[in-house]
């Protein structure tokens, strides 16, 4: 895609826990404003491989480099930086439950930046109306539904403009219609302010909308069986794994 | 359509022409018609012979409990050696059917091996001194967090920190003086009874005195804190763990404990030192109602009390009271950001927080003493 050097470098990433290996020497890169999805059947360590990617969890060997940067070893201000340069949609949302939408979306403004409060709120505001929540602002977490949820930890993952969105699982349980709008805010953020996303998800529509490269993760291989163009992976690929998972037939039926 | 229950399940026993036995199943083979021949069914597959049918044609209904029951059937037939062979099912029986084999019947074989008495000792051991470990490890953030936010008190949270102050400070209130009035009138009373043998019924207001301002009133606030507060504390903090709220916090470049625990604690080390007062108020008011009802003025008791208490007794009471404030709410939230797992980790963390609350409060109690007496306090 660009020149520039990538923004994202996964290398020779080992993981696991209680000595058993999930993830065996994983590399891979991801450019600015690319779209990146990170595909696999249940339990093949997505979800893992993302916390690792944002520091939650340490390698067993290897390392995350976040625009050059380790993110296994930096420490104190220099770990702060890094967390800042990229926000995180978690699959359960996250949201912090006794707070409101409003305070939720303005905390970390209110903790990193020296914006006086009406701007934060603004801030906050505009968010909530690019994924299409405005005027719930004063509710509590629990009192939305679980999309709503799920579309207001998007936007609490952006409250910072950062650089790179990791979102695990987006779409999952959103409607048809709400998911491809975010499929389209995907694109335009990606396009107009040159984000980088990250996205873990089984949606076939989203990830051929979205998605400008893929990688497949397997559980039984520990590592990846493909990466891609998803449309190209569903055409060419020589992999029976990756032609059932993109043609959507099922294991047991074959 | 046929109804599920509408033919019951029936089977028969007999011999094909050539020798082989028969059985033959009809009717509606759902849960409660599989219920009924299961053990017959089976005792019949297991009996020794050259091969078995399975005459299916009548069956009207067959759900997964029928199918499992024809699965053990062809099991239990296989492993004495025989054939096996189903005839006549329905088509569309048998296409689910098909999808099975008496393999998937089999449980996997067991994957934890029972440790030896060494192995589960040595893993308590570990377990413990992990434990202590994580203390320690928190003990050094927490000092950090508080130094930060000594630093630079500004960034320190005050209306959450004020939100809990009214919780676990507050609204303990009436418990607090319910607990702290019943102690006195109850202790009072008990050492009356054998206080009167000599006349020295007057001592009451001393023992009663001495006790609650050193010993019971910031034991017993610190335990009630410990159940009401620090249990609150894991629990709430435990569930944002496992909705991975404090990931989000760590992600947000946000430290939990700066974020989570500082506001607490300052707020419960505020708070334990005026519900002691409060409980030290009320066990003395208890007292005076039993001294007032053996005939001594109100005057006498309190002058009693004013003249064999300190005020010393009293702060190193409150000092005493606010450490214990300090460990039980600190190790609350301790237990909540080490939750793993799901609701019965919330339900463990919970636990674990009132039983090391009170271990601690214990322990340092008895810390104090040692050295209020060697420093002649």
């Amino acid at each position: 895609m660009s020149q520039s050097p990538p923004v994202i470098e996964v290398k020779n990433l080992t993981m696991g826990y209680d000595g058993k290996v999930v993830l065996k020497d994983v590399s891979f890169a991801v450019d600015q404003a690319e779209v990146f999805v990170i595909l696999g059947g249940s339990g093949c360590g997505k979800s893992t491989l993302l916390k690792h990617m944002i520091g939650l969890y340490a390698p067993m060997a290897g390392s995350v480099l976040i625009h050059g940067q380790d993110i296994v070893t930096a420490q104190g201000r220099k770990r702060r930086d890094i967390l800042r340069s990229f926000g995180v949609m978690y699959q359960s949302g996250a949201l912090f439950g006794s707070m409101t939408l409003l305070e939720n979306m303005t905390l970390p403004l209110e903790e990193f930046t020296a914006l006086p409060k009406s701007a934060r709120e603004d801030v906050a505001r505009m968010k909530l109306k690019l994924v299409g929540l405005s005027g719930s602002e004063h509710k509590i977490p629990s009192e939305l539904s679980g999309g709503m949820q799920k579309r207001a930890a998007i936007a609490r993952a952006m409250a910072l403009d950062p650089g790179i969105l990791f979102l695990d699982e987006p779409q999952a349980g959103l409607d048809p219609v709400t998911s491809a709008g975010l499929d389209e805010l995907i694109l335009s953020l990606s396009a107009n302010l040159g984000i980088t996303f990250v996205i873990v998800t089984h949606e076939l529509p989203s990830i051929f909308a979205v998605a400008h490269r893929v990688i497949m993760l397997d559980a039984k291989k520990r590592g990846i069986v493909a990466e891609g163009a998803p449309d190209w992976l569903r055409d060419h690929s020589d992999n029976p794994l990756v032609r059932q998972f993109f043609n959507r037939k099922a294991e047991h039926l074959q | 359509m046929t109804t599920p229950s509408a033919h019951p399940a029936t089977l028969a026993e007999s011999r094909t022409s050539g020798g082989q036995r028969l059985i033959t199943l009809s009717g509606s083979l759902d849960a409660a018609g599989t219920a009924d021949l299961w053990h017959q069914a089976l005792r019949l597959a297991a009996k020794p012979g050259q091969g078995l049918t399975v005459d299916a044609a009548g069956i009207s209904y067959l759900d997964g409990s029928g199918m499992a029951m024809l699965l053990e059937m062809r099991r239990l037939a296989e492993a004495r050696g025989s054939s096996f062979a189903i005839t006549g099912l329905q088509e569309r029986f048998a296409k689910l059917f098909g999808m099975f084999t008496p393999a998937d019947l089999q449980p996997p074989p067991a994957q934890t091996i029972k440790p030896s008495l060494p192995e589960e000792i040595g893993d308590k051991a570990y377990h413990f001194l992990d434990d202590i470990f994580s203390q320690i490890v928190f003990v050094g953030q927490f000092a950090t967090a508080l130094a930060a936010a000594a630093a630079n008190p500004r960034r320190v949270r005050w209306g959450d920190a004020i939100r809990v102050a009214e919780t676990a400070g507050a609204n303990a209130f009436p418990i607090i003086v319910l607990i702290g009035f019943l102690m006195g009138l109850i202790m009072a009373f008990q050492s009356a009874m054998p206080l009167k043998q000599f006349g020295a019924e007057i001592f009451v207001a001393n023992l009663l005195g001495l006790s609650l301002l050193r010993e019971l009133g910031p034991l017993v606030t610190a335990i009630i804190l410990a159940g009401r507060s620090g249990s609150a504390f894991a629990a709430e903090i435990g569930t944002m763990t496992v909705n991975e709220e404090i990931n989000a916090l760590i992600t947000m470049g946000l430290d939990p404990v700066r974020f989570l625990v500082v506001t607490r604690v300052l707020a419960a080390m505020a708070m334990t030192p005026l519900l002691t007062i409060f409980f030290n108020l009320a066990g003395l008011v208890g007292g005076a109602l039993v001294m007032l009802s053996l005939g001594f003025p109100l005057v006498a008791y309190l002058n009693q009390v004013h003249a064999s208490v300190h005020m010393g007794d009293l702060f190193g009471g409150l000092f005493k009271a606010t450490v214990f404030g300090l460990l039980v709410c600190a190790i609350g939230c301790q237990r909540g950001l080490r939750t793993k797992g799901g609701a019965s980790a919330v339900g463990d963390s919970t636990t674990s927080a009132v039983v090391s609350g009170i271990i601690l409060i214990a322990v340092a109690d008895g810390i104090f003493a040692v050295t209020f007496y060697v420093l002649g306090l």
